[in-house]
């Protein structure tokens, strides 16, 4: 190690979700859904793009989503998107100062009022329809 | 150097024993950090500090912690301890409830030797905040000697004055983990502090300060900092508090 380094903890500390309870859990999904939606909509326009190959091209594309693998995929997304739309609306409110408490003289175990029982259930809630709709969307694909 | 040292001078019949891990790190001369392990018997009420003093007193007087107070005053002895910042004289090895109990100096903070770290940009980031009340007059000139404040005026701020300047905010924060520019947890709290002071007429400076790529908007509310703060200061709330402030959602 350099003397002058500045001993950041790096990624991998910003990454690890594992030590400070739920909220950082759920700092670290939003940034993987949002890279994952990135990813998605990078891709969904290549996918699109397709229908410049006229309908051949588009259909053969479109079987591919039609496959278990696609599907599994396509599941991922639509969780993706409905963890991070939800979690996304608590988190601008929370920018806001919405829900985040009120400043009070603290008291012994100094628990921080800004991580609270509303912003955790907007995390579980987020988490929780997120499940909901991976599950009707697999329900509706393997289905067919 | 992971060698294993036992001190048994503090056994008692309701003492336990575990395994205290040190990091050991002179970055003048290795490069890399080594852990020492020692074992020593501990108190339910023995904190980590004094284990740590234990060490030193009776076998390497060497390993380098700063501290003073011993009671979460001063700020100086904050360290990773299994994995999370805190005060070592705030954390009771009991409370810990694991037998190894590893010690290693703050993230993000340059260390200087072991447990020891550099203070210079946290130091530097408090002062770019401006943690005065700024005016144009003093309570000298003024006509009532002093600048007058309601009970609910000091109720706005005074949580936030609580800070000991122990740098676990920004240890823990998962933006100073990439970021070297970053003003961090504990200064916007400070801005915050002012902001909310209605003796301060500092607002607008003091929100031009955090309004940069590297300021208030690198927050991502994740919280670690309010989770690990010692004294309740909620840096997270002070941060929204004042961008809810800059965004127009509060007045
Ligand atoms: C209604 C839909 C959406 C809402 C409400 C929303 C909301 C948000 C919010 C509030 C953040 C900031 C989180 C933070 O400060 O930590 C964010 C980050 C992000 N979003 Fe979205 N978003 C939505 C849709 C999308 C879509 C469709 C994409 C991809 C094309 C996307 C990609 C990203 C990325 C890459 C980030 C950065 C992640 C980070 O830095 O942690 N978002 N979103
Ligand atoms: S805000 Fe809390 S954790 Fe941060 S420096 Fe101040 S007292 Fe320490």
């Amino acid at each position: 190690m350099n003397p002058h380094d500045e001993h950041k903890e790096g990624i991998g500390g910003m990454a690890n979700p594992g030590r400070y309870g739920i909220e950082r859990v759920a700092y670290w999904l939003m940034r993987l859904t949002g890279l994952g939606l990135l990813g998605y909509f990078v891709a969904h326009i290549y996918e699109t793009s397709n229908i410049l190959k006229g309908r051949v091209g588009w259909e053969e594309f479109l079987a591919l989503t039609q496959t278990t693998e696609g599907h599994i995929f396509m599941t991922l997304v639509i969780g993706m998107c409905v963890f991070h739309t939800v979690n996304g609306i608590r988190v601008m409110l929370g920018h806001g100062g919405v829900g985040v408490g009120k400043p009070a003289r603290p008291d012994y175990p100094y628990l921080p009022a800004s991580q609270n029982a509303r912003h955790k259930m907007g995390i579980y809630s987020a988490i929780v329809l997120a499940a909901v709709a991976m599950m009707y969307g697999m329900a509706v694909m393997f289905g067919e | 150097m992971a060698q294993s040292y036992e001190i048994d001078e503090k056994k008692s019949l309701t003492s336990k024993v575990v395994t205290l891990r040190i990091a050991r790190f002179n970055p003048e001369k290795d490069s890399d950090t080594k852990f020492m392990e020692f074992i020593v018997n501990v108190e339910k009420w023995t904190t980590v500090l004094e284990a740590i003093l234990d060490v030193k007193q009776h076998f390497d007087h060497s390993v380098a912690v700063r501290y003073s107070c011993r009671q979460a005053t001063c700020g100086s002895c904050g360290m990773v301890i299994n994995g999370k910042p805190r005060l070592a004289c705030f954390t009771k090895v009991s409370e810990l409830q694991s037998e190894v109990v590893t010690v290693e100096p703050m993230h993000n903070f340059p260390i200087i030797r072991d447990l020891t770290v550099r203070f210079d940009r946290l130091f530097n980031t408090h002062h770019k905040v401006k943690p005065y009340l700024i005016r144009d007059d003093s309570e000298i000139t003024s006509n009532t000697k002093e600048f007058l404040q309601s009970p609910e005026e000091l109720e706005q701020f005074i949580q936030f004055s609580n800070c000991i300047k122990c740098g676990l905010c920004n240890s823990a924060c998962p933006t100073m983990a990439t970021d070297s520019s970053f003003v961090g947890p504990q200064a916007l709290a400070q801005a915050y502090r002012y902001v909310a002071d209605s003796r301060d007429k500092g607002k607008d400076t003091r929100l031009k300060i955090i309004d940069e790529s590297h300021g208030i908007w690198r927050c991502h509310f994740a919280g670690s900092c309010s989770q690990v703060c010692p004294k309740g200061v909620d840096p997270a709330m002070g941060i929204q508090l004042l961008r809810g402030y800059m965004l127009g959602f509060r007045s």
